[in-house]
């Protein structure tokens, strides 16, 4: 090799390297960022954290003393209420998608499939406190239902709503054609053929999109700022106002300094994150040991 | 056996009448939230089976949630304004207490008494440094809170009554906490907050030489000084009727004070 | 078989409905929140409440400007902080990462996405806030566009970085082949070949973080300061203007709705109807390049 072009390729070389570089030191800063992050929550919060934490509930007032009791409990009634609106709904439009208009020639059919995926497509990108907005105008006031777990439940699940419409497509598309076939050339109607193949083989898929719409309503704040109250007592009903672990981290900080409980709650948060993540993860690497066995 | 029987059905009955009958709900004012909430608390311990939902959204909407009957009670901290009475004809105003409005500073402000008119030039932003005032030569940095509150509207009229308007430079926030807090931890900072919500992290500066102090207030030497009301939509309910008694008792009326706010009827 | 039908036909409506149950929610949405605004738009005019540069409601006074201004310049600042080290990413993930590096920073990188941006905005408040206030600068308090650019950059690096990432991933094998079978080095053909392919994808992910960016609420209304007043450099250079103190579209409806009434309210409602507008069109942006991505990848 002639020593010029032995050069160029150095240069080219280094080049490379420099971009390369840049590359992981990107990589690098976004996982420092989240470890900063995270650390800096937890490492603050952690002192705090016992078990008393978890089983007393916030004194209210300015005090920011007291637990997270009755936040945990608001949180799990609201994901509860909003997955029991969201889900059937989310998965049904899914089914809609893919069973039905996705297979279907007649024009009125793939009208309706374009209008209804424009639609959770638009959805998916409206930003939270529109929702919010939403939800106080139309549940909070207009139908009375008030500060409450009923508002609230409803307007999170608008917001959750494409996150399940579009897993519950993926999951239904990923069920192969020949279980279809073979139940409907075995005389099952199109709804027998969904009820009793391709629904129980998307299980996987469908819970992914559960769990995801669960880790966004944990992490959710703005709609229920505006929909929830924030009374820190333990709901009593549908109707009662409630605070969210979430609204409580804004609460804590914001009016009570009691930064360390903010953290610690925050903590419990990021854990609970975590863990949706990993399940998460952990579906979907079943899902894909599945197809390919 | 028919005897136990019996006993069992009453003692369903009395709970679930016990349960069902007497939720309060109240809305409105966050400054008379964290009031609300220990008078509520208190009442539930003498009268079981009661209980009180006290959510916040802020004077205008405590007035507009009473008078439209999204809640039983709705809190305000300012007076009703005229238009709002002319929406809501049959809205009854109770004064369960009055509140005084606090000027603080963080503590790294060395001053600590301002007359009324400085205090109204430094919200307007006429005066913009500490030194103006007698302290370090140190920008200042207005808290406020948002259009629409109640302490504001309260603060806007006995303070600023010219039509001045609040600086728009003015740092903004949603809640009488939060003033607190935006105060207690940035540096050469001024912001007005009810009395209740002082703590030992701001400090409260005295107006015209009369220190920020409930018995001042009560004597009418401080001059900040609004009503805290609770509206119902005509007479109301004998369930809604217990707890304001209660709240106007020498009982509720002792918790109103020792929360901070001055009491309008006799203390235990 | 009369009864099977039945029960076929009923579900087929039902799901039907449930299909069409997004698009009603967007369509009352809309129109929930457009006929709450009306009054707004009617008694102060369109053209007022968008070019208005006062928001003063005791006064009567409903200009948007200085949101708009706020939500513009807390997103530019976002994206020029985050979108270098989220393309980065992007690259690194799908072309360079060995393969137990990215089993690390992938599921870093969905953690960033989840944690909830009540937790972002603590962070900003307890650490950024202050460590801003450091800056000698007249009129910094710390609150401000750059602390909530700091905080927005973070959280919108997870979508800029994973939409990227399948956009370059997507980009044919053949193509990689074809580079370096032409003597290219790696870099090279992602610069050349890889990118150019990936191009409107990349774009679609950009616009898709200018849209979380618009649409963040409680994270912005901790540490921006929520001053209505049209963000300034105060007499300094005019990097200065991103120490000024600002409120976004989002935090003038989070911060003053609940005590809203009357046509205070309703302008409010207005402000959700431009931040509903302008994602829409940030949105369909997004959707077209997506498209064309998508129709380049099959041809």
């Amino acid at each position: 090799m002639k020593p010029s072009r032995n050069g160029r390729v150095t240069a080219r070389k280094a080049w490379q390297g420099c971009a390369f570089a840049l590359f992981w030191l990107s990589g690098i800063a976004a996982m420092a960022v989240m470890l900063a992050v995270v650390g800096y929550v937890v490492v603050r919060g952690a002192p705090e954290l016992s078990l008393s934490f978890f089983t007393t509930s916030p004194r209210g007032g300015l005090s920011g003393d007291g637990g997270i009791a009755s936040t945990i409990v608001a949180t799990a009634y609201l994901v509860v209420m909003t997955m029991a609106f969201a889900a059937p709904l989310g998965i049904g439009a899914g089914i809609y998608l893919v069973e039905y208009a996705g297979n279907s020639r007649n024009r009125i059919a793939t009208t309706f499939l374009k209008l209804s995926r424009f639609g959770s497509e638009t959805l998916a990108g409206v930003p939270s406190i529109i929702f919010g907005l939403f939800g106080y105008a139309l549940f909070v006031t207009a139908m009375h239902f008030g500060f409450s777990l009923l508002s609230a439940s409803l307007a999170g699940a608008c917001l959750i709503l494409p996150v399940v419409v579009r897993t519950a497509e993926e999951a239904l598309k990923a069920v192969p054609e020949g279980y279809r076939e073979a139940s409907l050339s075995l005389g099952a109607t199109r709804w027998e053929t969904i009820r009793k193949v391709v629904l129980p083989s998307a299980l996987p898929g469908l819970t992914t999109g559960i769990i995801l719409g669960v880790g966004r309503i944990l992490s959710e704040t703005a709609v229920f700022y505006v929909t929830l109250g924030g009374s820190y007592r333990t709901p009593t009903s549908v109707l009662s106002s409630g605070r969210t672990m979430a609204l409580h981290v804004y609460y804590l900080a914001m009016e009570t300094r009691a930064f360390e409980k903010a953290m610690a709650t925050g903590a419990v948060l990021v854990i609970l994150i975590i863990i949706v993540n990993l399940a998460i993860n952990a579906v979907s690497r079943r899902l894909s040991a599945g197809s390919r066995s | 056996m028919n005897s136990s029987v019996m006993y069992a059905a009453a003692v369903i009955l009395s709970t679930c009448g016990a349960v069902s009958a007497e939720g309060i709900t109240v809305a409105g004012s966050t400054t008379v939230q964290p009031l609300a909430e220990k008078l509520a608390l208190a009442y539930e311990t003498v009268a079981p089976g009661v209980t009180v939902e006290i959510s916040g959204g802020g004077s205008s909407v405590g007035v507009t949630s009473a008078g439209n009957g999204s809640a039983d009670i709705g809190t305000c901290s300012r007076e009703v304004t005229q238009a709002e009475f002319e929406r809501f004809p049959d809205l009854e105003a109770l004064c369960i207490a009055r509140d005084g409005i606090a000027i603080i500073v963080g503590p790294d402000v060395p001053v600590t008494n301002l007359s009324k008119s400085q205090v109204r030039d430094i919200f307007a932003g006429d005066i913009t440094d500490w030194s103006e005032v007698g302290g370090p030569s140190e920008p200042i940095l207005l808290v406020s809170r948002e259009e629409g509150s109640g302490t504001r509207a309260a603060f806007e009229n006995i303070v600023l009554a010219d039509a001045a308007l609040i600086s728009g430079a003015a740092v903004l926030q949603p809640s009488n906490g939060a003033i607190v807090t935006t105060v207690a931890t940035t540096p050469y900072s001024i912001g007005y907050v009810s009395f209740g919500y002082l703590d030992g992290s701001v400090t409260a500066l005295s107006i015209n030489g009369v220190a920020a102090t409930v018995e001042n207030a009560l004597a009418a030497r401080y001059p900040i000084v609004r009503p805290l009301l609770m509206l119902t939509d005509g007479e109301p309910s004998p369930a809604v009727r217990g707890w304001l008694d209660f709240i106007m008792s020498p009982a509720g009326q002792s918790i109103v004070e020792s929360e901070g706010y001055l009491s309008v009827g006799p203390v235990e | 078989m009369t009864r099977k039908g039945a029960v076929e036909s009923a579900m087929r409506t039902v799901l039907l409905c449930a299909g069409l149950a997004s698009l009603l929610i967007v369509a009352m949405t809309g129109i929930f929140i457009l006929r709450e605004a009306m009054p707004a738009f009617r008694e102060v005019g369109v053209w007022r409440l968008l070019s208005g540069s006062e928001w003063r409601p005791g006064q009567e006074l409903y200009g948007l400007l200085p949101m708009i201004a706020g939500s513009g310049l807390v997103t530019l600042g976002a994206v020029c902080l985050g979108l270098p080290i989220a393309l980065g990413c992007g690259i690194f993930l799908a072309e360079t990462a060995p393969g137990w590096i990215r089993g690390v920073v992938k599921p870093s990188i969905e953690l960033l996405a989840g944690i909830p941006s009540v937790v972002y905005g603590l962070f900003g408040l307890v650490v950024l806030v202050p460590a801003v206030r450091g800056f000698d600068y007249p009129g910094n308090a710390g609150f401000g566009l750059l602390s909530a650019s700091i905080v927005l950059a973070v959280m919108i690096l997870p979508t800029i970085a994973s939409v990227s990432e399948v956009a370059i991933r997507s980009v044919p094998d053949e193509y990689r082949k074809g580079a370096l079978a032409l003597g290219s080095t790696r870099w090279e053909m992602i610069r050349t070949v890889v990118l150019p392919a990936a191009r409107s994808g990349i774009l679609s992910a950009v616009v898709l973080g200018l849209g979380r960016a618009v649409g963040e609420t409680i994270a912005m209304i901790m540490v921006i300061g929520n001053s209505v007043m049209m963000p300034s450099a105060m007499g300094g250079p005019l990097p200065g203007i991103f120490l000024s103190r600002a409120r976004t579209l989002t935090g003038n409806i989070a911060v003053e709705m609940s005590y809203a009434t009357g046509l205070h309210s309703s302008a409010l409602f207005a402000t959700g109807v431009v931040l509903f507008v302008l994602i829409m069109l940030v949105n369909s942006a997004a959707r077209a390049l997506m498209a064309r991505n998508a129709g380049g990848g099959r041809g």
